[in-house]
């Protein structure tokens, strides 16, 4: 190839980039711009894929409502230059899809402040739940304590007395065993916090065995649970395990194997919950992406329905009106009951899942309640009526 | 085909000219990403003073990229809290952006002496993995310490303050990295033309030759180190004032690896092609990922097909006189 | 603590390390006799999971799970230094940086494209799922214990071959002087060929044995990756026996730091604190190991010559 071939190779790259990027943000008038930024590539892009696609399934018919979907690639920094382009740029009336709590931390606050609203699909760290609180901010997942605190619950009523937990050694991971010793009333047998994006707990797994406990309870997202539950099923260790619905949820079921068999894990939302809407978004999203949703998938769809309820209660030119119809929360969720607490979190009804087999599929049943309306813990230390 | 100084100019007259037509047309965000592409360039050149003409690939400068970044948001969030800083010294940060600065460089100058006076025992791609050991030591800590965050990192939601101009505006902010990418591309013109540049480049060619004539090659490449760690680090603290944030992420080896990419990408040992290569890599994310999700795929492509055509960096493209 | 716990922690350190040497051992040699410094060596370890996962699917048998991943990272290791890195070995060391950089970009994405964005299955069989009982109450997993075994089978096979045979004479001869051997009448491109093949294929055998008990994802590599340069800087570069020693040395340091710094710490915190500064030391251990090996012995510690 020539120095000038590249050359105009380069160029026709350029042209064409600035073309599209022109292009891709022409505004078009009385439509509700949504702009979602969420994890699509790399590691944990999974998630961002599916809280994408069970949004976009719940405002596919409203030709009003045009959403910009970015890859933040799972990088604080991108995250928040992609806000500064949806809002500067693309003049976005709402933001949503953030997956990580570190990059909501960083996406929001700023956000908000520019009186964007922002409806988090996922990420509830305890930051924007109690002083941080916004009223341009509205949790429709959880608060990042919540599934633990179920956890803990669950624990007391299955009468373990002697947990050893573990998490990652990150804010989320602190907060995670936190949010499950709010709760447990028992003694711990051990608490350790596990490198980042460790991936072999063989050696957490031998403590584990040395220390008496007779239960465990672990926050491992991503890789780091499947590691550790395939570790775990190997070791020969028979306790029993409980622990958030992120290292049992469907899209991660299948790596784990039969591992998972029987544990139980906490989670608001499950594929088997008897409602209408629930029964509707499981099998709408089945037909369209050929698998069966997630937990993300769920929280992607309410974070549509809840967008659609307030768009058709009020104006989004009406910034007030807008926000109190949001907080209202006058939709069908996928997981029954759903109202916001002062601090627009949610409070909802916590499960208690356990993983079984449906003919050859891993999937999830639900057993019990954990904790019935469960708000929040900093719903007191936020400013917000 | 032209000659490289006029290319430089040409580099220069473009980033110049963007931000107002991005006003022009009302596109506030493409002066947000050429600032994004400023500050790179400063990494890059920092990186690339040592690099190509010291001939010490550093794998490690997300350390200074970080450092600064982290001093930058430590002093804001400590003066927007009114928090003593220290709880022997009666200090609560600052949000002045030029003590930030100050105190930026003279950290990051610290702490490059101190990891150049350990990694430049070694040569080669020794030194390559000690420098990067000692960036992943700090990232790691980073992650682990959860006074400022942790892996959530830190948010400062306004830039800090610049006499007489309102930092929040964009284009006064673009021209203050701006200002700094000049400032530093005519420092290191003068050094590499003086006759410190020339032993320098000198220590990569034959370092043998170098002690003969009776110069220490350990204190010059430490004293290059130092400065290479302080300009990349001053990028850093502007990178934190840009995004109005600053977490881990900036400390890990990624990040290394994007600033060391820059470079090579635009062609090393040429003080204005980290800037091209800014520009490119920039301009490619953005496209590329508005058209496919596995945009990292096509990227990837386009890079090896770069390396294995364009040898000597994308400057060399445009250059008549394409030295090797 | 007890003494069984110890040993045990140990024997994980072991395995972890031969782990290791079986990602090293590739890297250094590719280093060693090529001069090639080859970031895309970690994707070799995530396609060969990648094909025992999807071999183990297809046949269910964990053999010819393992079988498929040594060779599919054969052939892709052999496909990328025909087509990109043999034409890259004679360039400055940052092109090289560049352009197996951009092959992890395509190797990453590539998979995901073709496997989709979650993880994917893959267990040990049955057969090594349970453990063993060994003296003083110790507990330790077959499937571990068959990683350790395995590792040093292949360590020692390596050893001979490149002591005992022709084709190692010849890496020996090309790490000390390349254009000689071209002069005796050595085949130097069929010979890199098979050295970059064979260290990609003993990658992508760590990949599979080590993804059966962790998670084959995209991106599995990298982490790995870093650690093996570790290693490898460790030992010496183009050392075999350096990789060994600088993967059990790792190995031992990072399982011990996570397993005694926190309790070590305890002594001094309450216990909330000391595992959080326990497990921060912990993890910095390795690179704080690198780096004091390095101060003291600039080249490794068994490398020779300080290139």
């Amino acid at each position: 190839m020539s120095k000038n071939s590249i050359l105009i190779v380069l160029l026709i790259l350029i042209i064409g980039g600035g073309t599209y990027y022109y292009l891709d943000k022409q505004k078009k008038d009385d439509v509700v711009k949504v702009g979602m930024i969420t994890t699509l590539s790399g590691g944990g892009s999974g998630l961002g894929i599916d809280v994408r696609d069970g949004f976009l399934l719940a405002v596919k018919d409203y030709k009003n409502i045009q959403v910009v979907v970015k890859d933040d690639q799972r990088k604080p920094d991108i995250a928040v230059q992609l806000a500064d382009k949806m809002i500067q740029s693309d003049k976005v009336d709402v933001l949503t899809g953030i997956i990580w709590s570190n990059l909501a931390m960083a996406v929001v606050p700023a956000a908000v402040n520019q009186d964007i609203v922002y409806l988090s699909p996922n990420a509830g760290p305890s930051a924007l739940a109690g002083k941080g609180c916004h009223k341009n901010y509205f949790n429709v997942a959880w608060q990042n304590d919540n599934l633990h605190e179920a956890a803990g619950g669950y624990a007391n009523s299955a009468g373990y007395k002697n947990t050893f937990i573990l998490a990652p050694n990150y804010p989320a991971g602190k907060d995670a065993l936190t949010g499950y010793k709010r709760f447990f009333k028992g003694n711990l047998a051990g608490e350790l916090y596990t490198k980042l994006g460790q991936k072999d707990y063989a050696a957490e797994i031998a403590q584990i065995r040395a220390s008496g406990a007779d239960s465990i309870f672990f926050f491992l997202p991503g890789g780091m649970g499947i590691g550790f539950m395939k570790q775990y099923a190997q070791s020969g260790i028979d306790l029993p395990v409980v622990g958030p619905a992120f290292s049992f949820d469907q899209g991660i079921l299948k790596a784990v194997g039969d591992a998972a068999l029987g544990v139980k894990n906490t989670s608001q939302w499950s594929k088997d919950l008897d409602n209408e809407a629930n029964k509707k978004f499981v099998s709408e999203f089945k037909s369209t992406y050929g698998r069966l949703p997630s937990l993300y998938a769920s929280q992607g769809y309410d974070t549509g329905m809840l967008l659609l309820s307030a768009l058709g209660n009020s104006s989004i030119s009406d910034k007030d009106g807008f926000r109190n119809a949001l907080k209202v929360a006058d939709f069908s969720s996928t997981r029954g009951k759903f109202k916001f607490a002062s601090n627009q979190h949610p409070i909802q009804d916590i499960y208690v899942r356990e993983v079984i087999k449906e003919g050859d599929i891993l999937t999830n049943k639900i057993v019990s309640i954990g904790l019935k309306d469960r708000s929040n813990a900093y719903v007191d230390a936020c400013s917000l009526k | 085909m032209i000659k490289e100084e006029k290319l430089n100019l040409i580099i220069l007259l473009v980033l110049f000219v963007i931000p107002f037509l991005a006003y022009l047309f009302n596109e506030p965000y493409l002066t947000t990403l050429t600032t994004k592409i400023v500050i790179l360039s400063i990494a890059g050149i920092g990186l690339n003073f040592i690099l190509g003409y010291g001939g010490l690939v550093s794998f490690g400068h997300a350390a200074f990229f970080g450092i600064g970044g982290y001093v930058t948001g430590i002093l804001a969030s400590h003066a927007q809290n009114s928090e003593q800083m220290f709880f022997f010294l009666q200090f609560d940060g600052s949000n002045q952006i030029l003590f930030i600065w100050l105190i930026s460089i003279i950290i990051c100058s610290f702490i490059a002496l101190l990891i150049g006076y350990f990694s430049l025992r070694t040569s080669g791609v020794y030194f390559i993995m000690i420098t990067l050991a000692f960036a992943q030591m700090l990232y790691y800590f980073s992650i682990s310490w959860p006074a400022y965050g942790g892996e959530d990192g830190l948010s400062i939601y306004v830039r800090n303050v610049f006499p007489f101009f309102n930092t929040m505006n964009p284009i006064n902010f673009y021209f203050i990295c701006f200002t700094w990418l000049l400032i530093f591309l005519t420092i290191l013109k003068i050094i590499l033309n003086s006759s410190f540049g020339l032993v320098l480049k000198a220590c990569k060619e034959n370092e043998e030759r170098v002690k003969s004539i009776g110069i220490n090659p350990f204190k010059i490449k430490l004293i290059s180190f130092v400065f290479s760690g302080a300009i990349t680090g001053l990028a850093g603290s502007l990178y934190t004032d840009l995004n109005r944030f600053v977490s881990p992420s900036v400390l890990s080896w990624q990040m290394s690896g994007e600033i060391m990419v820059l470079v090579i990408l635009g062609g090393v040992a040429r003080l204005y092609g980290p800037i091209l290569g800014a520009v490119f890599y920039i301009i490619l994310e953005q496209t590329l990922g508005g058209i496919s999700e596995n945009w990292q795929f096509w990227l990837g492509l386009i890079i090896i097909l770069e390396v294995l055509y364009a040898r000597a960096g994308i400057m060399s493209l445009f250059l008549k006189d394409s030295k090797s | 603590m007890t003494i069984s716990l110890f040993i045990e922690q140990i024997l994980n350190g072991l395995q972890f390390g031969v782990m290791l040497f079986l990602m090293s051992a590739g890297l250094t040699l590719v280093f060693g006799v090529m001069g090639l410094i080859n970031l895309a060596h970690g994707s070799f370890y995530m396609i060969g999971a990648f094909a025992a996962a999807l071999f183990a699917e297809l046949t269910g048998s964990f053999m010819i799970a393992m079988i498929a991943s040594f060779v599919a990272a054969l052939f892709a290791g052999a496909l990328t230094e025909l087509i990109i890195i043999r034409k890259i070995y004679k360039r400055d060391h940052l092109d090289q940086v560049l352009a197996t950089f951009a092959l992890i970009l395509l190797f990453s994405e590539g998979i995901r494209w073709i496997f989709g964005a979650y993880p994917l299955y893959l267990d040990i069989p049955n057969s090594l799922s349970s453990s063993f009982n060994l003296p003083f109450e110790i507990i330790y997993s077959k499937y571990r214990m068959m990683i350790i075994l395995v590792g040093i089978i292949i360590a020692i096979i390596l050893y001979f071959l490149i002591s005992k045979t022709l084709i190692g004479i010849r890496i020996k001869a090309g790490q000390n002087d390349r254009e000689m051997i071209g002069a005796l009448g050595v085949d130097v491109t069929k010979l890199y060929t098979i050295v970059f093949s064979l260290g990609a294929a003993l990658a992508g055998l760590a990949g599979a044995l080590i993804g059966a008990i962790q998670s084959v994802e995209v991106g599995m590599g990298e982490p790995v990756l870093i650690l093996a340069f570790v290693v490898i800087v460790i030992g010496g570069i183009g050392s075999i026996k350096g990789a060994f020693v600088g993967a059990l040395l790792v190995g031992i340091t990072d399982t011990m730091g996570r397993f005694l710094l926190p309790s070590f710490f305890s002594y001094f915190f309450d216990n909330a604190s000391a595992t959080s500064i326990g497990s921060s030391i912990a993890s910095m251990s390795i690179y704080i190991l690198m780096a004091t090996v390095l101060i003291f012995k600039p080249s490794g510690l068994y490398g020779g010559k300080n290139d």
